[in-house]
């Protein structure tokens, strides 16, 4: 084995190493692809966005339906396709479309 | 910066000393999701004060003027209106719970021209709406890709420039503000101003994009500058120069070395607001564990405090609060660690003239007045 494979490999593992002690956010990133090896590089498109569209939150904007049921007049709003999970772009929020939640919140306390 | 907690003064800066004053809310370990405040705003002369909360519920609080048969109740703020911003003909099937939380409460002008108000419910288009016409507004901005699939970049705050109502800016998940005037172009795609950081190349990492999500963007007061936050830190903008910060606060940097389970259980997500005090010399912004942070402009220093039960007799001063970011804790010190994650300080307002300020912390509104006040 030539003598520069182990001193470049020491080298790169020093990098790494000192990486590690001056960027806490770096060791945490290693940190993060040791639980999960799937990850990529980096996050593709916005991350927080792909997150929640992935958790299926939609939310209902009441400016946006009412402005839809004014254009839409007669005709019923589009429905999302049973297969879409994701509710994004054209589509309005309705508020059949969206998933059912928990029974009734409790109402808000009055404040004292 | 210093960050790690109280810059050593005992005050928010200008020889402050805060006290506490009240707390509006239940007791219950148990909060319910709909009594969770997500919103605080001081009107323009301070003297009414508004709370919004995820359940669609707006309350209002007055203050109490001079009143000689109850003298301490005097500069005390107590509920004056509330009412259910919603209304109940959305909520067509009776077990289907719409999330209708408020997002945000702007308090007009008595006389004012100012009849426009911006919304950004939606991540992608920021809608100019006439406050007398409700059934169809203007799109000034709209980043929708044709395909959905190359979205990288969601609108995340706006705002109209206090004095020149043409102006607005709009923040980004990467972390960048644009500035933009509607006499230039009906539809504000293309921005007056772009402003951004560069960051370091060689120190980016997986979490970068992640934190440099701007969360609330403000204008000052003077409308020369404009603060924004993101998830570690405040920055002030001078609006004349768009490549950096002119100020950069540190709010809890001991955090970067826990990004990983902060990405993890969804913290890293948390969309801290910030505010200005009335003269702009002092700005303030949550954190975590119900900690808060006040920076002073003029002389630099920083403090941390806490809202908390604990703390809470009538004018008791509140103890500035430190975290010990590692190495030995000494005493009064809070390990990162020990941090409570879920009792996070998203909104705060500052009073426009005095040092009175509005923290809510969950469900309970904690209002904090200076001494000398």
């Amino acid at each position: 084995m030539s003598p520069e494979v182990p001193e470049a490999a020491s080298a790169e593992k020093q990098k790494e190493m000192e990486d590690k002690v001056t960027s806490p956010e770096k060791a945490e990133e290693a940190t993060l692809k040791a639980r999960y090896p799937h990850l990529g590089q980096k996050p593709r498109g916005s991350d927080f966005l792909r997150k929640r569209l992935q958790k299926g939150q939609k939310d209902f904007d009441s400016g946006e339906y009412s402005m839809a049921k004014a254009q839409m007049k007669n005709k019923q709003l589009p429905t999302a396709a049973p297969s879409k999970t994701e509710v994004t772009g054209d589509h309005i929020p309705t508020p059949q479309d969206l998933p059912q939640r928990k029974p009734s919140l409790v109402a808000s306390k009055p404040a004292d | 910066m210093a960050g790690a907690g109280g810059g050593g003064c005992p005050s928010g800066g200008n020889d402050l000393q805060w006290c506490f004053s009240q707390v509006k809310g239940a007791v219950d370990e148990d909060v319910a999701e709909a009594d969770v405040i997500s919103t605080v705003e001081f009107s323009h002369s301070g003297d009414l004060l508004a709370t919004g909360d995820k359940g669609g519920r707006v309350v209002i609080f007055q203050r109490e003027q001079e009143n000689k048969s109850r003298p301490h109740s005097r500069g005390e703020y107590n509920v004056y209106s509330t009412f259910q911003s919603h209304e109940p003909e959305f909520d067509y099937l009776k077990s289907l719970e719409i999330e209708e939380k408020i997002n945000k409460i702007r308090w007009l002008p008595r006389q004012s021209a100012a009849r426009f108000l911006l919304s950004t419910n939606d991540d992608l288009r920021i809608n100019l709406w006439h406050l007398e016409i409700t059934d169809r507004s203007f799109n000034i901005v709209d980043i929708k890709p044709a395909n959905m699939e190359e979205l990288t970049e969601v609108i995340t705050a706006a705002e109209f420039h206090p004095h020149q109502c043409n102006v607005l800016v709009y923040s980004s998940s990467k972390g960048t503000i644009r500035l933009c005037d509607m006499r230039s172009s009906a539809l504000c795609d293309r921005h007056s101003k772009l402003f951004e950081e560069p960051g370091d190349p060689s120190s980016r990492s997986f979490f970068s994009e992640i934190i440099s999500s701007v969360s609330d963007v403000k204008f000052s007061h003077s409308g020369r500058y404009m603060m924004t936050r993101d998830y570690l830190s405040v920055k002030v903008w001078d609006l004349n120069m768009e490549s950096r910060p002119v100020e950069t606060h540190q709010v809890h940097e001991y955090l970067r070395s826990k990004l990983c389970s902060l990405y993890e259980n969804d913290c890293i997500f948390d969309k801290f607001e910030c505010c200005w005090n009335g003269s702009d010399s002092a700005i303030m912004t949550g954190s975590y564990n119900n900690f808060f942070r006040m920076f002073d402009r003029t002389t630099w220093r920083d403090v941390t405090l806490e809202a908390s039960r604990e703390n809470s007799k009538p004018r008791a001063s509140l103890k500035p609060r430190r975290v010990c970011a590692g190495g030995k804790r000494k005493k009064d010190e809070v390990s990162v660690d020990s941090l409570d994650f879920s009792k996070k300080i998203l909104h705060t307002a500052w009073h426009p003239a005095e040092n009175i300020i509005a923290v809510a912390a969950t469900n309970n509104l904690y209002i904090f007045q200076d001494k000398a006040n």
